[in-house]
């Protein structure tokens, strides 16, 4: 029988992740287009390290970090009893910096394809930058935000390295199906294997087909496009 | 009254440039900015509406001020009463042209005029359509209304008119004095089309690199002082042709491109593409109506 824990605790990773990208991605992303701060640069390449670097070494440094022997893992557990290696919290941490880049660069693509006379425009109405945000600047680039949804969930399930170097692999706990495959081969499961990597490959593929799908209609509608 | 100074350096392809420019406006004057492009017009119209800093300024409009350098006041675009119609129009592709214009309601104002402005721009018909599919004119008659909707002290025209053809400009120049006129705004418009700048202005800067080169009514600036014509047009000569001892310069006037004989002593200042008025004295024009 195929234990499902792997595959809820999968979703449920996704999931959340996804939410906190997209609450954090929108002010960051909105400071990233429209900012003439002079560091911007070194803050994008921040951003986008994760594209570049070795999971392994960005979970090499997370679980160095997390780790109650030191400054900062010491600190989460001494003031908020929070442990971040090997648990649950620990490995929604790591994805979110993890897949930072796959929400942000979409919506900061976005809004820089936008017209600045839009947002401007709303100012001189005398709307704020949230309403401006909210009302104008997000509803023309659904597109890009539904991209980056959609890129940081499926990105967020295929992840191994850094979920393997930060979370290990304890059932119902940080027990990814990414990791259910691995710990299944080593163990010469190669049938409760084989169905796990079919349900990501298949669900991974359907998530992509329905991205595009919906895009190509988005942009068809686009007055942007036209 | 309104008062503007500021003084900034602008950026342009020739290096930097040095603006520096101040003036007086009566309430419900019509005010033309005209100038090469690079020498400043549009970043005035910015400074006047917060979208753009300047290094040293003061904007003081009706009794309340905008901007002081001095005393380190610089009031927020959404605080200052504007209204600016962008040169690319800047309608919102998300919503319809009445929610375009319904965006613009501040708390507690009254929803009428919305109505009232779709009524006295002519576009009720349109009012549930998206801006992406209506003709430039139409969406510069948007544009315009929206910029009202807030009731502004002072209304900014960033070359409104620059992407339509004659007749379109024609005709938006009517409805941009209708509005002008019906809510006593006090209007300032960047432009480099003369013909326009006679039409609605009763003011005129013109700006050479930064600087304010002259002031003062359309006519007086435009019309060389020597000539007392009865009958003038201004326009842009568009070729020189030699005949015989004579030449012949063809000048397009509006729609008109009008043919006037120059001598070869006149020619000489002359070139394709510059600015010219056409005036006539001792003559007796016909006038006959055509619609």
């Amino acid at each position: 029988m195929i234990d499902f824990g792997p595959l809820w605790l999968t979703a449920e990773l996704a999931l959340i992740t996804t939410v906190i990208l997209l609450v954090i991605s929108i002010p960051l992303c909105y400071w990233l287009a429209y900012s003439k701060f002079k560091f911007k640069a070194a803050a994008e390449a921040i951003v986008s390290l994760p594209l570049v670097l070795p999971p392994s070494v960005l979970g090499f440094y997370l679980l160095v970090a997390f780790s109650p022997e030191n400054a900062f893992g010491k600190f989460l557990e001494q003031y908020f009893d929070v442990r971040l290696v090997f648990t649950f919290e620990g490995l929604i941490i790591s994805s979110v910096l993890y897949s930072l880049p796959f929400m942000v660069h979409p919506i900061q693509a976005g809004l820089k394809n936008l017209p600045v006379s839009l947002k401007e425009a709303a100012f001189t109405l005398g709307k704020s930058k949230f309403t401006t945000l909210t009302k104008i600047l997000l509803p023309n680039i659904k597109s890009s935000v539904l991209t980056g949804i959609v890129l940081s969930f499926a990105h967020t399930i295929g992840e191994f390295g850094v979920v393997l170097m930060v979370g290990g692999s304890i059932p119902n706990e940080t027990k990814v199906v990414s990791i259910a495959i691995y710990d299944e081969v080593t163990a010469m499961n190669y049938h409760t294997a084989n169905v796990y990597a079919g349900i990501l490959f298949c669900f991974s593929f359907l998530i992509l087909l329905v991205v595009y799908i919906v895009n190509n209609s988005f942009s068809n509608t686009n007055p942007l496009n036209k | 009254m309104i008062k503007f100074y500021a003084y900034k350096n602008l950026q342009t392809s020739e290096g930097k440039l040095p603006m520096d420019v101040s003036f007086q406006l009566k309430k419900g004057d019509f005010l033309s900015i005209y100038g090469h492009s690079g020498a400043g017009k549009t970043t005035i119209l910015r400074i006047l509406a917060g979208l753009t800093g300047s290094e040293k300024s003061l904007i003081e409009i009706e009794n309340e001020m905008w901007d002081n350098s001095n005393k380190k006041i610089h009031l927020s675009v959404q605080k200052r009463a504007i209204g600016f119609v962008f040169q690319d129009f800047a309608l919102f592709p998300n919503l319809t042209v009445k929610e375009n214009l319904t965006f613009a309601l501040q708390k507690g104002d009254n929803k009428a005029i919305v109505d009232e402005l779709l009524e006295l721009m002519e576009i009720q018909g349109l009012q549930n359509s998206k801006p992406q599919n209506l003709s430039g004119g139409q969406k510069q008659r948007i544009a315009l209304a929206r910029a009202i909707v807030r009731k502004p002290k002072i209304l900014l025209l960033d070359e409104p008119l620059s992407a339509l053809d004659d007749e379109m400009r024609f005709k938006l120049q009517d409805y941009i004095l209708k509005i002008h006129r019906y809510y006593q705004l006090t209007t300032i418009l960047v432009s480099h089309h003369l013909p326009e700048i006679f039409k609605l202005s009763d003011q005129v800067i013109v700006l050479e690199k930064g600087k304010i080169k002259k002031q003062g009514t359309p006519s007086s600036i435009f019309s060389a002082e020597k000539i007392s014509s009865k009958f003038k047009l201004t326009g842009e000569i568009i070729a020189i042709e030699k005949s015989d001892v004579v030449y012949i310069v063809s000048v397009l006037s509006g729609n008109n491109i009008v043919k006037v004989i120059a001598t070869s002593e006149e020619i000489k200042d002359l070139k394709i593409g510059a600015k010219v008025m056409v005036a006539s004295k001792a003559f007796n024009p016909i006038i006959q109506k055509i619609s």
